[in-house]
């Protein structure tokens, strides 16, 4: 009896050391990670302030002197990024209504399928259909010099951002219990304003999460937008222009860098950029979220 | 003789291989407290849920028989958001949505196109005194629905129903959660309301049937087993299923 309370106690001990040791080693590597980031980062802010860095026209890392002005990266990425939020989200979230509150049992099963299904194309193979089909057909349709474009990388990124917006939305909306619709239309109201008022308000946190969720995917992606977009970096005028991300810019280049060079200090820096931002998204997204629960 | 509020002809209800009532005849009188008693699973949700076409969003159902509400057959042509707006249900459980007292009250009424302020506080003000709510909530018509205690949420829900102006209203078990206190107050507002509504309670508590119905129907198994006015079911009912049940011999 003792012995089994004992054996018990130690397997206790054991468990919850281990659950908090795993706990505390995700904290210590996004600390080693940020640590590194910022290292060779900041190593940039020697030679280049970061007034000038941020707000530079020109992006010329190989020239002679070397150029390391990001903002037409910055304006590259909001371009692309806006697009897309505008495309994915109205599409993603109405889809997620239809799914949710809509369609009959068969099609809600067709068309969750069809969306595990989209979100499961890797994002190169993405790239590579969007190459052959998308930027030809924009090149065409809107008759511009090349179909490479932020408007071409907007709608391939609402693509990969609509499985993470419309399959999380859809299980938020599920999740509003079925008494609250019944109240709603036991009061006459009719499917539309039962969904406009009672469900969908009901499930708003869960759907500013697939939001946010989607844009973050939409920001950190990198192989889809590097082939679409165009690759030049230069301040775009309108989204019918090529324009580059900093993503694209990190993996485009740094296979050319020497380790140590003050361009390999300017791609830590843009990515140091890039982690701000989706601290940003991410900390506007958890104030949005708590203050629903007040 | 006066001629029924709602009358209910051969109603008949399955859900896919389930037999829910069977062949159901009763008429329903207005400004009248019909109480529906009987055990579990014996159909009275299903009987409530056909009055006001809720069972038509339960994707196998099958129905015959009529019903008609002033003589108007509910499944013709009336369209179902006017026929839930003339008859109101109240649920077992209380479910205020996910707004302020008043808004939730209000929400019935925007629905239905009223949109002056003036007005809806007027509704809201009205809706809450006939549910015997208004003093215990009206310094904090602001507040989310949900702080309240059970049995102020099961009076807001009835506020809820009254604000839309039926002329019936259904009650499901509306006091299967609350405490002896807060069913007073429940049943204190439906004797009220009868004067001006036509009332459908379902309870599994025979005792709240026996203190408040006009008339009682004893459901069993889908089968309507034996209706009359409430003294007689409970002193001398003509079936034996019916003393039986009441008696606590069974279900
Ligand atoms: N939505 C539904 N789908 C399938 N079967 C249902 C549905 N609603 C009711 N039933 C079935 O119909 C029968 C009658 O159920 P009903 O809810 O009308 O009983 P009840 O008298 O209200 O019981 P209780 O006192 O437990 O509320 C039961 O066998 C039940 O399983
Ligand atoms: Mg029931």
């Amino acid at each position: 009896m003792t012995r089994d309370k004992r054996n018990q106690r130690i397997r206790e001990f054991f468990i919850e050391k281990t659950i908090s040791a795993s706990g505390i080693a995700s904290v210590v590597i996004v600390v080693l990670i940020f640590v590194f980031l910022l290292k060779d980062g900041l190593s940039l802010f020697k030679i280049e302030s970061i007034q000038d860095f941020l707000s530079g026209k020109l992006w010329y890392p190989i020239s002679d002197p070397p150029k390391f002005g990001i903002l037409p990266l910055i304006l590259g990425s909001i371009v692309v990024t806006a697009g897309a939020t505008a495309i994915s989200v109205p599409i993603g979230v109405a889809s997620a209504i239809y799914i949710a509150e809509v369609s009959s049992p068969r099609i809600k099963e067709y068309l969750k399928a069809g969306v595990e299904l989209l979100a499961a194309i890797p994002s190169v193979v993405l790239g590579f259909i969007g190459v052959v089909t998308l930027v030809p057909f924009v090149k065409q349709f809107f008759n511009l010099p090349t179909g490479l474009t932020a408007f071409s990388g907007s709608i391939m990124l609402a693509f990969m951002a609509m499985p993470t917006i419309v399959s999380i939305a859809e299980d938020a909306l599920t999740a509003v219990p079925r008494s609250y619709r019944e109240g709603a239309l036991a009061l006459g109201a009719t499917k539309w304003q039962t969904i406009y008022k009672v469900t969908v308000p009901s499930a708003a946190s869960g759907i500013v999460a697939a939001v946010m969720l989607g844009v973050g995917r939409v920001i950190g992606e990198t192989m889809a937008v590097m082939m679409i977009t165009g690759n030049a970096a230069v301040i775009p005028k309108s989204i019918f222009q090529p324009v580059r991300t900093l993503t694209a810019t990190i993996a485009a280049e740094m296979g050319e860098t020497v380790r140590g060079s003050d361009h390999f200090y300017a791609l830590f820096a843009i990515g140091i950029v890039l982690f701000l931002i989706t601290f940003f998204i991410n900390m506007i997204a958890d104030l949005y979220l708590h203050r629903e629960k007040r | 003789m006066v001629s029924p509020k709602i009358s209910v002809k051969d109603l008949d209800i399955r859900f896919g291989g389930i037999h829910a009532l069977k062949e159901v005849s009763l008429d329903i009188m207005n400004n009248e407290i019909l109480g529906v008693i009987g055990p579990a699973n014996s159909g009275k949700t299903s009987f409530l849920r056909a009055v006001n076409r809720f069972n038509d969003l339960v994707p196998n159902y099958q129905m015959s028989g009529r019903i008609t509400i002033d003589g108007l057959d509910i499944y013709g042509q009336v369209d179902r958001n006017g026929l839930r707006r003339k008859v109101g249900m109240v649920f077992a459980l209380p479910v205020p949505l996910p707004l302020s007292i008043f808004d939730n009250i209000a929400y019935g009424p925007q629905l239905h196109g009223i949109s002056s302020r003036k007005k809806l506080c007027e509704i809201v003000e009205k809706a809450l005194k006939a549910a015997f709510l208004w003093d215990e909530v009206k310094d904090r018509l602001k507040k989310p629905a949900h702080n309240l205690s059970g049995g102020q949420q099961q009076r807001l829900c009835i506020a809820r129903t009254l604000a839309v102006e039926p002329e019936v209203i259904l009650f499901d078990e509306p006091c299967s959660g609350l405490d002896p206190i807060s069913t007073a107050k429940v049943e204190e507002a439906m004797l009220q309301l009868k004067s001006r509504y036509t009332i459908v309670l379902v309870t599994n508590n025979t005792k709240q049937a026996a203190r408040v119905s006009d008339r009682t129907a004893f459901f069993l198994m889908g089968e309507l087993v034996e209706i009359d006015k409430t003294d007689k079911i409970f002193t001398a009912p003509a079936d034996t299923r019916t003393s039986d049940y009441i008696e606590g011999r069974f279900g």
